[in-house]
């Protein structure tokens, strides 16, 4: 009988040992998450505990790891949304907006031109027609010389606007370059409306992301239902600009009459007192978008449309010095002072920034509402009872799968397939600790998955016995069929494992939600069932044989 | 001797392709059967593929499904479509029932205002109701589904094929596709002529199933290419006889073991991923017959080139040019 090598081993068993240990905080699922819960408020708090905390956080022993399975929807409960955002809204917003600038620029020649008149057209095409066709050259040019280049990575020396005459009419149209930039921003600005509104209501875990082109996937956890999410989505945020009347730390001042005290967003303890009415709102807002200041310090620039630019021009002009305060859901995101009359809407707030910063707060300022409609292609929502019969459904065909399996597998192979049923309790830890490290969500089918690794899982541990009992009938001694019987299998083992793999990569790149879960365990399991099935079962048989010096064996 | 559970002897001497013409022959009726059947009778496909909306009941109360659909019928939803559900795993006073309401005009999934319609209603004729599960796809996602789904199949049998191929020979990954290709075929005849609710998670079951047969199959391919080499003068169907009843026992034990496995989740799992479950344990059963009836056949017809390989191999210890005459 071959020894193997006295670092393998424990190198096999360390494995082992780790797999327990990152499984174990899944047994005290309850507990656990409520220390995680608890740690993770302490830190945000910035390390201050309410004895309720503390108490939650001894639950369970700092030093142990804490990573558990995070569930599914279909387990725990909530509601899911695909919405497809409609893109193209914005195009005809964006180019709607233009018709004052380009009328304003071809009335300053319109001794050349002549007479201008917008013509009724596509959503997203501006079509203008001028009077006098021999001025065409003057007015594309005048029309071009709007164009602002466009700020993208692919983007990179093309213009946001396309002008091209068609007899007496001159077509403006968004350019292939800002189409892509702006649908860039359409998506990135709902995802972080979406996110703001639903950490708004402190769920945990929410799943908020992009897919594939032009939509988004909402995933929120202990949610009543989808129409209460979409409705939660719904509410535009609200952004809006006021006079500063003084600044205060006493979260209890008196604001006076018709002045109201709203809190700062990064200052802690800072406080505002406010004039309760806007001088502008952000529903007037047309765009922002970072920027740099004269210093080249990061800045955002924003820009309103006429009725907005009207308003803030006027107010502008007759507060110069005096602070201004930018207020999204009541809290106050910055106060610049004035540094001058800002005229044509569009200004820049400085402030002191970083280029995240500057980033984040553009977003925030385009934030205000959905930047375009959504349409909701598929809701689900599932109640927390069904989530918990599922869960207790699961842990019941769980068990009695694993008994099955476990009294079949000793019924045929004794002492060895007790092993294997070692070997296999020891595989399902794994599953679960590599579940837990990685955070991969478990689902209802991500459980069919593991009670069908179960039956599979063993198909190696067959497969090497039926072996070793065939090298055992020829004659050979227990630990040369052992040692003949293992490796013989192995290629068998390997060839159909990988198959398996194939199939399991399929289903996670192509399924989408429960089939995911489901590729995900059964995907893991294989190559956890591997390892336990050749290496681990290998390593108790050592111990055994080590240990009894068995003449003959059994198997 | 210890006791020892078995349900295959320690030495069998069957003749697989002895009722070829029954065995083999039954599977390509079967898979014609079945492509009939998806053709006349159609699949129930679920929401995912079809569009539409399920609601999940559970009340206190007995269900009574003439009662529900007098209560949705005037909302003027289109055809509903309600059936009582029952799983052992229910309490006592757990009665389910299932709407189904068919996709609504656009992309969009469903208006809140149907479902909430629709909760009203039954809230009338039964206060103790609640909706553990509203689930609702848009047509336009369900098109996507149902594309997703085929490629999935398509790519996962395109994956094990090359990768058959290039483990063994090309006959063997033609023998071990049509074993693929039969296991599907008549997993979803089945749900086509039992008219079980097709949806995305039965795609899973038949990956699974493809993924399952496929392994089986290779066990007994790589015995074979092993014997090949041991037995160089043994006929090729005898040799595969041989291969078959000494892997026998490997192919009864892990098949058992599977489902075993499957028939705890069928019993226990609940009706949520019972379609799911059942799927698998036929895919499973179907799997192991095709391993032993289909794959090895389709190899047998198309032969093993034996000396070529014979050839190869001994050309490798000559002279490059020894069979310069060949």
């Amino acid at each position: 009988m071959t020894h193997t090598p006295l670092w393998k081993n424990l190198l096999i068993w360390s494995i082992v040992l780790l797999g327990v240990a990152f499984s174990v905080p899944n047994l005290f699922y309850d507990r656990v998450e409520k220390h995680n819960d608890a740690v993770a408020a302490i830190t945000t708090a910035g390390g201050t505990a309410t004895p309720e905390q503390e108490a939650d956080r001894s639950l369970w022993p700092d030093w142990l790891p804490s990573y558990v399975v995070p569930l599914g929807l279909d387990l725990r409960g909530g509601a899911h949304l695909l919405a497809e955002v409609k893109v193209a809204d914005v195009y005809a917003a964006r180019i709607d907006a233009m018709w004052p600038d380009v009328r304003d620029a071809l009335r300053g020649v319109r001794d050349q031109v002549g007479n201008v008149r917008r013509q009724p057209s596509v959503d997203g095409v501006l079509r203008v027609a001028i009077s006098n066709p021999d001025g065409m050259a003057v007015a594309l040019e005048k029309v071009r010389a709007l164009a602002t280049p466009v700020v993208s990575l692919t983007g990179i020396g093309s213009n946001d606007i396309e002008v091209t005459s068609e007899g007496t009419d001159i077509v403006v149209q968004l350019s292939e370059a800002e189409r892509q930039a702006t649908d860039q921003r359409t998506i990135q600005q709902s995802l972080e409306i979406i996110r703001r509104r639903v950490d708004e209501v402190g769920t945990r875990e929410p799943t908020i992301q992009r897919q594939g082109e032009d939509r988004i996937l909402i995933q929120v956890p202990g949610i009543g239902s989808a129409a209460e999410l979409k409705s939660l989505i719904g509410t535009t945020a609200k952004l809006t600009f006021h006079p500063v009347v003084s600044v205060t730390q006493d979260a209890g001042a008196n604001p006076g009459p018709r002045n109201e005290l709203l809190p700062s967003m990064d200052e802690k303890g800072v406080y505002y007192i406010v004039e309760q009415t806007p001088v502008v709102t952000g529903e007037e807002l047309t765009n922002a978008q970072p920027a740099f200041d004269q210093n080249g310090r990061p800045a955002v620039e924003f820009q309103f449309n006429a009725g907005g630019a009207r308003k803030f021009g006027d107010y502008t002009a007759n507060n110069i010095g005096k602070p201004f305060a930018i207020v999204l859901d009541n809290e106050v995101i910055s106060a610049p002072v004035i540094q001058s009359h800002i005229p044509g809407g569009r200004g820049i707030i400085t402030g002191k920034f970083t280029v995240e910063q500057s980033t984040e707060l553009a977003v925030l300022l385009r934030a205000g509402a959905l930047p375009a409609e959504m349409t909701f292609l598929e809701e689900r929502t599932i109640g927390p009872e069904l989530g918990q019969d599922s869960i207790d459904a699961g842990q019941k065909a769980a068990l009695v799968g694993a008994g099955l399996v476990a009294l079949y597998m000793i019924a045929s192979y004794g002492i060895f397939g007790t092993f294997a049923v070692i070997a296999l309790a020891f595989n399902i830890a794994m599953i679960f600790a590599v579940l837990s490290v990685i955070g991969a969500t478990l689902t209802l089918p991500g459980i069919a998955g593991i009670v069908l690794t179960m039956g599979v899982a063993v198909d190696a541990n067959v497969l090497i016995y039926e072996r070793v009992r065939e090298e055992l009938r020829e004659g050979k001694s227990p630990g040369a069929a052992i040692e003949i019987g293992f490796g013989k299998a192995l290629s068998a083992i390997v060839d159909s494992n990988l198959t398996s793999i194939i199939t399991a990569v399929i289903m996670f790149v192509v399924g989408s939600g429960p089939v995911r879960g489901f590729a995900v365990t059964t995907g893991i399991g294989i190559m956890t069932s591997m390892f336990t099935a050749v290496y681990v079962t290998r390593a108790i048989i050592n111990l055994y044989l080590g240990w009894r010096h068995p003449k003959t064996i059994t198997v | 001797m210890a006791f020892r559970l078995k349900l295959v002897p320690t030495r069998t001497n069957i003749d697989f392709f002895r009722w070829q013409w029954i065995t083999f022959g039954g599977s390509i009726v079967a898979s014609i059967v079945s492509i009939l059947a998806v053709v006349i009778m159609g699949l129930n496909f679920g929401i995912d593929f079809k569009g539409g909306t399920t609601i999940r009941t559970e009340s206190t109360n007995a269900v009574d499904v003439g009662v529900y659909r007098a209560a949705v019928s005037d909302l003027g939803l289109g055809d509903v479509s309600i059936t009582q559900v029952f799983d052992p795993s229910f309490r006592e006073d757990q009665h389910v029932a299932m709407l189904r309401i068919a996709p609504q005009e656009g992309d969009e999934a469903v208006t809140p205002e149907s479902i909430d319609a629709v909760e009203q209603a039954l809230k009338k004729v039964d206060e103790a109701i609640t909706f553990p599960s509203v689930e609702s796809v848009g047509p336009k996602v369900s098109q996507e589904l149902i594309w997703k789904a085929v490629i999935a199949v398509v790519a996962a049998s395109a994956g094990i094929a090359f990768y058959v191929w290039l483990r063994f020979e090309w006959q063997f990954a033609v023998g071990t596709v049509a074993a693929l290709v039969h296991d599907v075929l008549v997993t979803v005849g089945i749900f086509a002529i039992f008219q079980l609710k097709f949806d995305l998670t039965i795609v899973a079951a038949l990956l699974t199933i493809l993924g399952y047969s496929v392994n089986d199959t290779v066990v007994i391919f790589d015995r074979l290419r092993e014997n090949l080499a041991k037995y160089k003068a043994m006929p090729l169907r005898d040799m595969m006889n041989l291969t078959t009843n000494e892997t026998l026992s490997r192919t009864v034990m892990t098949a058992t073991t599977t489902l075993l496995a499957l028939a705890a989740l069928i019993i226990f799992g609940g009706d949520v991923i019972r379609g799911f479950v059942f799927a698998m344990f036929f895919g499973v059963i179907i799997g192991t017959y095709s391993t032993l009836y289909v794959a090895k056949n389709i190899v047998l017809m198309l032969g093993v080139d034996r000396s070529e390989k014979q050839k190869k191999e001994r050309s490798k210890g000559d002279h490059e040019f020894a069979n310069i005459d060949a």
